[in-house]
């Protein structure tokens, strides 16, 4: 596959491996465990954006909240630039704190209706005092951070109430930069947000990234946005990553079957892109309470057989030389690989039912 | 020579017009005064069809399906305008009549499955109100009904499932008990409100792919009210595009998808993230939706027009026919056909024999 050949190997700004998170439940009178991240790996590049892809309850919003450090790990080591930042204590756990940020789905509850818009986005200085000393750096920089976003220096005078959908996220995404992150979770930023204006604020996230080298990981149910603003993708299903790649290996040729069902479900504005045949996958994403055995896809997948009941399955997937490599690798050149989690691996756009009509 | 034909007279040889909206006007009324949120709406539902209501929030939408339903909120009136359902006007209606006329004929699904449902009682009494009320059942009639709902829109176990509590269903299946209360009766009119808005993207096709199915088995006229351009390109035959309260454009939506004849249904269009590359600028709309208690006089688009001219802060452009049964609220609508080009080319629905060349300028 050219495209990872041609990428220059790029520094990791973050390293995710086998990672594991539970929780315990009360459920009919006993307690139960919930396997909410099953072993995820991956990493995100200095500057790269990382798709995040799936369904509610895949577990996308605990793996944020995780690399947030708003949940502890049960197993598994997360690396930033090196550092476990779970090792870390006090004054270097708080400098730590300041690399990476996050934008959040809903303008409207994210921010305080009884702040004004330059408090809001200048609250971080308060926690860490050391980066913006005095109130003549702190407004400087509130200036910077409001021009960057698209805002009026007199905006900052201005309540939440008073902004638009689409003001209000860039409000949000200010406040995220304010302390200078190497790395911002974007959890649906765009989705509740109008189309017309929604355009608007990728274009921004895009101007960001080239003009600040911040890197992204882009959790969002809406696969055209993923498509378009993403350089790799994870999908996950219940707690795992079940396919990972760079964006068009996996948009273009899905590897497992639940990749293909999402991207065949999602309805396609040209009809020309829509597929011969449309996958509609029966039922819904089991109870990860009790994920079925072996592959956790099998009980809504029309490929799955015996094995798939049996025995979880490797990732696999082809390798730049046309042989097939095994294992989901997070770390090394081999990151950018193309790989899934499935015994019976789609093989071609057609099967995937990707063709269009005609 | 096209003859062009007006909405109301359409393809009335081929089906018959179940909803007929004309001039509809809603009001809500607010501390500071009156504020018109559907001004001047009109459109026609025809049997065995989808017509969509497109647009953005806050655009009247949502506020024009309550208002066919009856369903306004007590600061919200119609002030204006007519609504006939096969022909009777339900705005004329007593309140009592209205409920014998659209109690079992009109249908309406909510996009908040879990609100809609009363969270007290069983699936079942409430799938066998609608049996108790309008058909004079009792309990275990309505009951025998109720389970056979579920099973025609794929719920599971049925017999067991209709004396479970809606908090016990998934979304999806919530959105189908919602779906089985409003086909109960065999409704001629099927309004959806963002049906699938709530929902992942598998289980949004499965709805989807059931109220399609429910639409040919009823050969009900639908109203799917939605913002997303994607799912009225594939579910819907006619589209009405509303912006600020009012309807800009309208009518078939091959015909308005192809060749857009207003500015904001190409604004629109170009935002969606398709065939742009990854660093790609997408062209947006700048600026956002006007508050409805500030819509300009004149064209309610103009603050965010690219062709808007004097004449667009002046006058208030009227709905006019573009094109086969295509019409535009715009001045400029002449000038936007002459050059429309930009945009996917639907006609390929028409054409089985479409080359696959998109495909291969992806990669």
């Amino acid at each position: 596959m050219s495209t990872n050949e041609t990428q220059a190997p790029r520094q990791n700004v973050l390293e995710v491996q086998e990672l594991s998170k539970s929780f315990t439940v009360s459920a009919g009178g006993g307690s139960r465990q919930l396997k909410a991240l099953d072993g995820i790996s991956l990493s995100v590049g200095k500057g790269e954006t990382l798709g995040l892809v799936g369904e509610s309850g895949c577990g996308k919003s605990t793996l944020a909240r995780t690399l947030m450090m708003l949940e502890t790990p049960d197993d598994g080591t997360v690396r930033f630039d090196g550092q476990d930042p779970f090792a870390l204590k006090g004054k270097e756990l708080l400098a730590w704190r300041r690399r990476v940020q996050m934008v959040f789905q809903d303008p409207f509850a994210s921010l305080n209706a009884r702040m004004s818009a330059g408090q809001i986005i200048s609250e971080p200085f308060a926690t860490h005092k050391d980066l913006y000393r005095g109130s003549a750096a702190r407004s400087k920089r509130l200036n910077v951070l409001l021009d960057l976003v698209g805002l009026r220096s007199t905006d900052a005078y201005k309540t939440p109430q008073e902004f638009s959908g689409g003001q209000r996220q860039r409000i949000g995404i200010a406040r995220a930069l304010a302390l200078d992150p190497d790395l911002l979770i974007l959890d649906e930023p765009v989705s509740a947000l109008d189309l017309s204006v929604q355009a608007q604020v990728l274009n921004l996230l895009n101007e960001l990234q080239q003009q600040l080298g911040v890197s992204y990981i882009f959790i969002s149910h809406d696969l055209s946005v993923v498509r378009h603003v993403t350089d790799r993708v994870a999908v996950m299903y219940l707690g795992r990553i079940i396919e990972t790649g760079v964006t068009e290996d996996v948009f273009d040729r899905p590897l497992h079957p639940y990749t293909a069902a999402l991207m065949s479900a999602s309805p396609k504005l040209d009809p020309a892109m829509r597929p011969a045949k449309r996958i509609v996958l029966a039922g819904e994403l089991p109870s990860p309470l009790d994920p079925p055995s072996g592959c956790r896809f099998r009980t809504r997948c029309w490929k799955a057989e015996d094995i798939c009941a049996s025995r979880r399955p490797d990732a696999a997937g082809p390798a730049a030389d046309g042989s097939i490599s095994l294992g989901m690798p997070a770390i090394g050149p081999a990151e950018r690989a193309h790989m899934a989690e499935c015994h019976f691996p789609i093989s071609s756009p057609a099967e995937a039912g990707l063709v269009p009509a005609g | 020579m096209m003859e062009v034909l007006d909405p109301q007279t359409r393809e009335a040889a081929t089906a018959e017009a179940v909803l007929a909206v004309t001039g509809l006007d809603v009001d809500i009324r607010t501390p500071t005064g009156t504020v018109r949120v559907v001004g001047n709406v009109s459109f026609t539902a025809y049997q065995g069809q989808t017509l969509a209501l497109l647009g953005e929030s806050g655009c009247g939408k949502s506020m024009t399906a309550k208002a066919i339903a009856g369903l306004l909120d007590p600061v919200a009136s119609v002030a204006g305008g007519t609504v006939r359902l096969e022909g009777r006007d339900l705005n004329a209606m007593t309140p009592r009549q209205r409920r014998e006329v659209a109690g079992p004929g009109l249908g309406i699904v909510f996009q908040d499955a879990l609100t809609a449902l009363n969270p007290v009682y069983t699936v079942g009494s409430q799938l066998g109100e609608a049996f108790r009320i309008h058909r004079g059942m009792n309990k275990k009639q309505a009951r025998a009904q109720a389970i056979e709902l579920m099973r025609r829109v794929g719920i599971p176990e049925p017999e067991v499932r209709v004396s479970a509590y809606p908090h016990q269903f998934s979304g999806g299946m919530r959105q189908r008990i919602l779906i089985a209360m409003a086909v109960a009766l065999g409704p001629r009119l099927l309004i959806a409100d963002e049906p699938t808005t709530a929902l992942d993207v598998t289980v949004q096709a499965q709805i989807m792919a059931l109220l399609r199915r429910l639409r040919e088995e009823e050969d009900m006229a639908v109203v799917l009210i939605t913002h997303d351009l994607a799912v009225v390109a594939e579910e819907a035959d006619d589209v009405c595009i509303m912006y600020a309260g009012n309807v800009v454009e309208s009518g078939p939506v091959a015909t308005v998808f192809s060749s857009p004849t207003h500015p904001y249904t190409k604004g629109l269009l170009e935002s969606v993230p398709t065939h742009a590359r990854r660093g790609d600028d997408l062209s947006s709309i700048p600026g956002s939706p006007p508050e409805l208690k500030s819509i300009p006089s004149g064209c309610v688009y103009q603050d965010r027009c690219p062709m808007a001219a004097a004449i667009c802060r002046q006058e208030r452009p009227e709905l006019r026919p573009t094109g086969a049964n295509q019409f535009s609220a715009c001045h400029f609508s002449e000038s936007l056909r002459a050059g429309a080009t930009a945009t996917p080319a639907a006609d390929s629905v028409a054409s089985p024999e479409t080359p696959s060349t998109l495909q291969e300028e992806t990669r």
